[in-house]
């Protein structure tokens, strides 16, 4: 079990993990708040200014399992992983644009979730439970991938072990955030995404100057990881250092869907409506792809693993094992625990914005409509953990293979509740009985095309070209909308008034 | 206006035909990866100037 240990590198990844652990519990007492509340618990109080919001948010989107996926794929196919770059380019003018006016309308009303918004905008239940079970069923599979991250790097210490005893560790580690998660709220994961922000800088960059320099410079990489996807290239079609025709559609509408998919997510809702204020969103719109930039660095990380002779069956064990290969054992450690606490960031985020969706808008309105903040507040730390401990049984009982296919579909699902979300912080011309039909069209057909003869398939082929499920979806699920709200108007209340979703006049 | 300037990272970024190619290569990058690397602070100071078109980060 532990005979194969790198001793060194598990004593750095231990005396971190600690570190971040101690925080977590004294996060609790940081800027200090009624944890009994639910906007306190479960959106910090929304007092995170610029700053703190651009360590929670870069924590947050750019997970644990995107350091380890997204060079996985380049190592396995070549250009098609860098879709990664588009795809964070495309979301900040997005962001910029959409998400202030979503936190001024919430900020206006107290909405706490994205669901809150959709129910006061459209009056409509059934279209305010469609978008929270989205939301919470999309954000399953994501967390689990978030341990699947972490399990990497622990194998990767030399941590082996026979049936449920191999996931001790992980364990361990996910007990610990789910105490610290009920305890302090959202105020944990941003005061430890501080520490592992700057942890995941030091090793990319640590990654991109001392690699290349002991395999011989980015000509030596880019040359052997091309003549290995050459060789690959009889056998596999559609791998390279450049895009195939047939790659150039998928890649495209990929990197457009991932983009309008990712702020849909409950999590990432948390992040922008804690923030402080409209001016953090915009400032945050310009300063996060700081963190594009560095997932672009480590993709290139995936070339550098054909060019240091790495060779495994499966792709994602490839960062690990250059990591090992190419530091020193306490760097490795270093690097490893500052890719496990990645994972720790987003898993709480996901757990408490899930908890805050489930509580909002599944428990309230259909069971216990007269809910006190402290009932609010209690069950909503109560959901955290039991989100946490089903994203754990998905890892423990079934395979791997699964999750993934769940978060591909995530995706797909996810972009259903654009039209909703996006639309309805511009126009009240669509309905919610029209948007609810058009959601449940795109659900339906978005996961029926990714039901590959044999195995789930992220794109189809429509009119010669290949395009990204959620997209083809989206376009079913916009075109039924928009016909259904022609047909029958709707009489339903709205509770916003335009002034709502502009920046508040500061009192001159 | 300020759609203009948050519009055009996104139509660099995704027209893939103008940077689907190895040459010309920057420190022996190809120029896929190295373009698209460059973009991302590109894509943030077009948002910038969006902002301070828009004159309301203050």
């Amino acid at each position: 079990m532990i005979d194969n240990l790198n001793w060194t590198a598990t004593a750095v990844f231990i005396a971190l993990f600690a570190l971040v652990t101690v925080l977590g519990f004294v996060a609790a007492r940081w800027k200090a708040g009624n944890l009994d509340e639910l906007h306190e618990w479960g959106l910090g109080g929304r007092r995170f200014g610029a700053w703190i919001t651009w360590f929670l948010l870069g924590g947050d989107l750019y997970t644990a399992y995107t350091v380890i996926a997204v060079p996985a794929l380049v190592y396995a196919i070549g250009a098609y992983g860098f879709f990664a770059v588009p795809y964070t380019i495309l979301i900040y003018p997005l962001v910029f644009v959409t998400m202030p006016r979503l936190w001024n309308v919430a900020h206006k009303k107290g909405y706490i979730t994205g669901a809150d918004f959709i129910y006061g905008r459209y009056g409509s239940k059934g279209l305010e439970l469609a978008v929270a079970f989205t939301g919470i069923l999309a954000t399953m599979p994501y967390i689990a991938l978030q341990l699947v991250g972490m399990e990497k790097v622990i194998q990767a210490l030399g941590f082996q072990g026979q049936g449920l005893m191999s996931h001790a560790p992980l364990t361990i580690a996910f007990v610990i955030l789910a105490l610290y998660t009920y305890k302090s709220g959202l105020r944990a994961p941003a005061m430890i995404a501080f520490v592992k922000d700057i942890m995941i800088y030091v090793f990319v960059i640590a990654a991109v100057v001392i690699i290349p320099a002991q395999l011989g410079g980015y000509g030596a990489i880019f040359e052997a990881a091309g003549k290995v996807y050459a060789a690959k290239a009889a056998a596999t079609p559609n791998v390279g250092l450049t895009l195939t025709p047939a790659q150039v559609s998928p890649f495209i509408t990929l990197a457009i869907g991932s983009a309008m998919a990712l702020f849909m997510y409950p999590h990432s809702m948390t992040g922008v409506l804690s923030a402080s204020g409209p001016g953090a969103i915009r400032r945050n719109a310009m300063t996060l792809p700081a963190y594009s930039l560095v997932l672009g660095l480590i993709a290139l990380l995936g070339f550098m693993a054909h060019a240091a002779g790495i060779q495994v069956a499966n792709p994602q064990d490839a960062i690990p094992q250059l990591v090992l290969k190419m530091f020193p054992a306490w760097f490795a450690g270093f690097c490893f625990a500052a890719i496990a606490i990645g994972a720790l960031v987003p898993a709480a985020v996901m757990s408490i914005g899930a908890a805050n969706t489930f509580t909002r808008n599944v428990w309230r309105p259909f069971v216990e409509p007269g809910m006190s903040p402290q009932r609010e507040s209690y069950l909503a730390k109560l959901m955290s953990l039991i989100v946490k401990v089903g994203a754990l049984v998905v890892i423990l009982f079934m395979p791997t293979k699964f999750a993934l296919d769940l978060q591909l579909l995530g995706g797909v699902w996810m972009i259903q509740i654009f039209p909703a979300i996006v639309l309805g912080l511009y126009t009240r011309w669509y309905s919610g009985t029209a948007l609810l039909i058009g959601w449940a069209v795109g659900f339906v057909l978005g996961t029926w095309l990714s039901w590959g003869p044999a195995a789930w398939v992220p794109t189809s082929v429509i009119g010669g070209f290949g395009a990204y499920n959620g997209l083809i979806a989206l376009a079913a699920n916009v075109a039924v909308a928009t016909v259904v709200s022609l047909v029958a108007r709707s009489v339903a209340r709205d509770e916003t008034a335009p002034a709502d979703f502009e920046d508040a006049r500061s009192p001159a | 206006m300020k759609y203009v300037f948050l519009i055009i990272p996104c139509i660099l970024c995704l027209w893939v035909p103008l940077y689907n190619r190895l040459e010309p290569t920057l420190w022996s990058i190809p120029f896929f990866y190295w373009f698209l690397l460059v973009l991302v602070p590109v894509s943030a100071l077009f948002i910038w100037i969006a902002a301070r078109i828009e004159g309301s980060d203050s």
